[in-house]
């Protein structure tokens, strides 16, 4: 991990089934990243808030209602409206394929689905942030 | 069972002792290892030295019993299924009343005695369908209900006198759902006497499963124990709470704590209810234990035995109550959700038969079995017709309905049963020294406890030390990937959306006026609040209504991280 690296878990909308968040969300702290967990009944607003408060590099969304495209899609367009669209979208639930590849189209860079191990989540998103971080970087020496 | 007499157990020792020494090899923990589901060593054989050790009574009689008899470790009825079988309930919420209406109508004409009438989250919640946070939920998981209007709706033409059973989810809302069942059955010409409503009505556990909560923990106990306070005085046939482990399990507890955990809850209410001037067996009978039937089969034959025996003696011993019926402990059970995989999900029909079969085993009142397609979304009408099906198959082809208790006996089945009792007993003390359960709820102990369990479950499925047959073993070269269910079509939503808003244009808006403060006195004078609440829900006030008063006078509850 190129630097500590601080990660926003959120739990969008009505859904009260945050097992699985928690379980990421202590995951993601095991592996070395710093974890705020926003808790229960996160308006999209709610949650784009505290990533900008916080200055999250990465924001991981659980939904297990089937309402994922709407509030994925609404936290993707908030954070871009706030200038924060450098913030790294991803999240899991129970999503169906044809939805993951319109997720991915609308900004979220990694969709998880049940079976997804830990460890794939960790590796995942800390290859990512450090690709993104390298980026900045160079783009900043260029 | 009765213990064998000295020399014979010396003498069964000496031969147990040299066939384990003979056989150790192969003895070794198998692919199976050698801990339950909860993490109880299991033996590789138990003889009658491993029952009974007690000291002096004849440990048959006194801690089992007979079926219908103290401690009822064999069943809390005599003849059990012979007499009449288990409740078979099923999942049947759907996107709006009118389509709940017709699914339940044909469930019945199915065969079914009850059906379940799964509310949708803005419901749930407190919040009407056209509330900003509703937005894209109605109607997802379960139902809307904003108004008597909505449960007209879903009671029309229902043969309410001929049901055994209705349940439903509402926790938070509680007395609301009693006043939209008693308002709902009234305008279709029927009293609530006519049939039996069985609420969840457990707030408690919301706050650390689950979750769907509205006001602060002490207040929101309050309201549920206006449920229990009015039916023991009005309608003492229904069933006004359940306390709840199943939601506990399914949050990633083991089943110790499963239990231990919702009578720890289950203590906060009767001690409430107990303040209110009622007396323990004004209430006692009408209380069901909400259990998970997970898929480690003996231990959770053990669990709902031990759960009868614990309930029995405690009633008797921390309460004092004297009717057999305050003793003699219902469960309700569901098989464990987060039991099934989404991977290859027929397989999940095997796992929801094994789960359901340890339930009959373990002499259970109401079985639902889950749909083999649950772990992707809503059941389709074929997943819930198998679900049914799995049940009838238990019921009237298997035999395990001729028998009361058939495991009771068993060296292993009793061994793990005491096990499990004095496992649950040492953690309702781990409670009691946090302060007991609404403490130990506000403090974080107990989420902190699951989140525990969960973490290290999930650990121990990725380390191949839980076996997931399909996931983990056996798994197939290329995942099939979840494939979309039918979700509620948007239109649905809007419509539900004006209906809610006609109710508010056509009502007599002086009415709810009038009510709704009634309601706002009660809530602050601390009175029951189920008939200030009933007479709202006649003005057809709406849900979100009549919480968004208690939640003036009451407060909301934060989430800390």
């Amino acid at each position: 991990m190129q630097r500590h690296y601080r990660v926003i878990v959120a739990k969008p909308g009505l859904d009260g089934h945050d097992r699985g968040a928690r379980v990421v969300a202590r995951a993601l702290r095991d592996a070395g990243f710093e974890v705020i967990y926003t808790g229960l009944f996160q308006t999209p607003e709610d949650v784009v808030t505290a990533a900008i408060e916080e200055s999250a590099d990465a924001v991981g969304l659980s939904v297990l209602s089937g309402a994922h495209l709407r509030l994925f899609g609404r936290i993707v367009d908030l954070l871009a409206e706030a200038g924060a669209e450098d913030v790294l979208v991803f999240g899991g639930g129970i999503i169906p394929e044809r939805d993951v590849e319109e997720l991915k189209r609308l900004g979220v860079g990694g969709v998880f689905t049940p079976g997804a191990s830990l460890g794939e989540i960790t590796s995942w998103l800390e290859a990512e942030l450090d690709a993104r971080s390298r980026g900045a970087l160079e783009s900043r020496v260029q | 069972m009765t213990p064998p007499d000295r020399a014979d157990r010396a003498e069964l020792a000496r031969r147990v002792a040299a066939w384990q020494a003979a056989h150790a090899a192969a003895l070794a923990p198998g692919e199976a290892g050698d801990r339950s589901a909860s993490g109880f060593p299991v033996a590789p054989l138990y003889t009658s030295l491993d029952v009974g050790g007690g000291a002096g009574a004849d440990p048959e009689l006194e801690r089992l019993g007979l079926p219908g008899e103290a401690p009822f470790t064999r069943g809390p009825k005599p003849a059990m299924y012979r007499d009449q079988l288990w409740v078979m309930g099923m999942y049947s919420g759907r996107a709006s009343p009118q389509e709940t209406n017709k699914r339940i109508r044909s469930l019945l004409e199915r065969g079914q005695k009850g059906f379940s009438v799964a509310l949708d989250l803005p419901t749930q919640n407190g919040l009407d369908s056209d509330h900003p946070l509703a937005q894209g939920e109605v109607g997802k998981v379960g139902v809307p209900i904003d108004s008597l209007r909505d449960m007209q709706d879903l009671l029309e033409g229902i043969p309410l006198d001929q049901v055994r059973q209705i349940r439903t989810t509402a926790n938070a809302i509680g007395p609301i759902a009693v006043a939209l069942f008693i308002a709902g059955a009234e305008s279709h010409g029927h009293s609530p006497r006519d049939f039996k409503l069985m609420l969840q009505n457990d707030v408690l556990k919301e706050y650390v499963a689950r979750g769907t909560y509205m006001f602060p923990p002490r207040r929101a106990l309050g309201f549920s124990v206006d449920v229990i306070e009015y039916c023991a005085r009005n309608l003492p046939h229904w069933e006004p709470i359940e306390f709840c482990g199943y939601h506990i399990r399914d949050s990633g507890s083991n089943a110790v704590q499963e239990l231990a955990i919702a009578l720890a809850n289950g203590d906060e209410y009767i001690r409430a209810a107990l303040a209110r001037g009622l007396s323990i067996d004004d209430f006692a009978h009408s209380i069901f234990l909400f259990l998970a039937a997970g898929i480690d089969l003996f231990e959770e034959v053990a669990k709902f035995r031990a759960a009868r025996r614990i309930w029995s003696d405690r009633m008797r011993d921390k309460y004092g109550a004297q009717r057999a019926e305050s003793r003699a402990l219902k469960l309700f059970v569901y098989t464990l959700g987060s039991a099934l995989t989404a991977q290859e999900p027929l397989n999940n029909i095997a796992r929801v038969a094994y789960e359901a079969l340890a339930a009959a085993l373990g002499g259970v009142q109401t079985l639902a079995t889950s749909s083999f397609d649950e772990a992707l979304g809503l059941p389709s009408d074929e997943a819930v017709r198998v679900a049914l099906r799995t049940q009838q198959i238990l019921a009237y082809e298997t035999g395990v309905a001729r028998t009361a208790d058939p495991l009771g006996g068993s060296y292993f089945v009793e061994n793990l049963t005491d096990r499990v009792e004095q496992a649950v007993y040492a953690y309702l003390d781990r409670i009691e020294g946090q302060g007991g359960a609404l403490a130990s709820i506000e403090s974080g102990w107990m989420r902190a406890q699951l989140d525990d369990e969960a973490y290290a479950h999930q650990r121990g499925i990725e380390s191949g030390a839980i076996s997931l047959v399909g996931v983990n073993r056996f798994a197939a070269e290329a995942a099939g990937a979840l494939q979309a269910l039918p979700s509620v079509p948007q239109e649905e939503e809007a419509r539900q959306i004006e209906r809610v808003r006609a109710v508010r244009r056509e009502r007599d808006a002086a009415r709810v006026d009038k009510a709704l403060a009634g309601l706002r006195e009660a809530a602050a004078r601390g009175t029951n609040t189920v008939e200030p609440v009933l007479e709202a829900v006649r003005a057809y006030a709406t849900v979100g209504e009549i919480c968004g008063v208690l939640s003036e006078v009451w407060g909301r509850h934060v989430q800390r991280g």
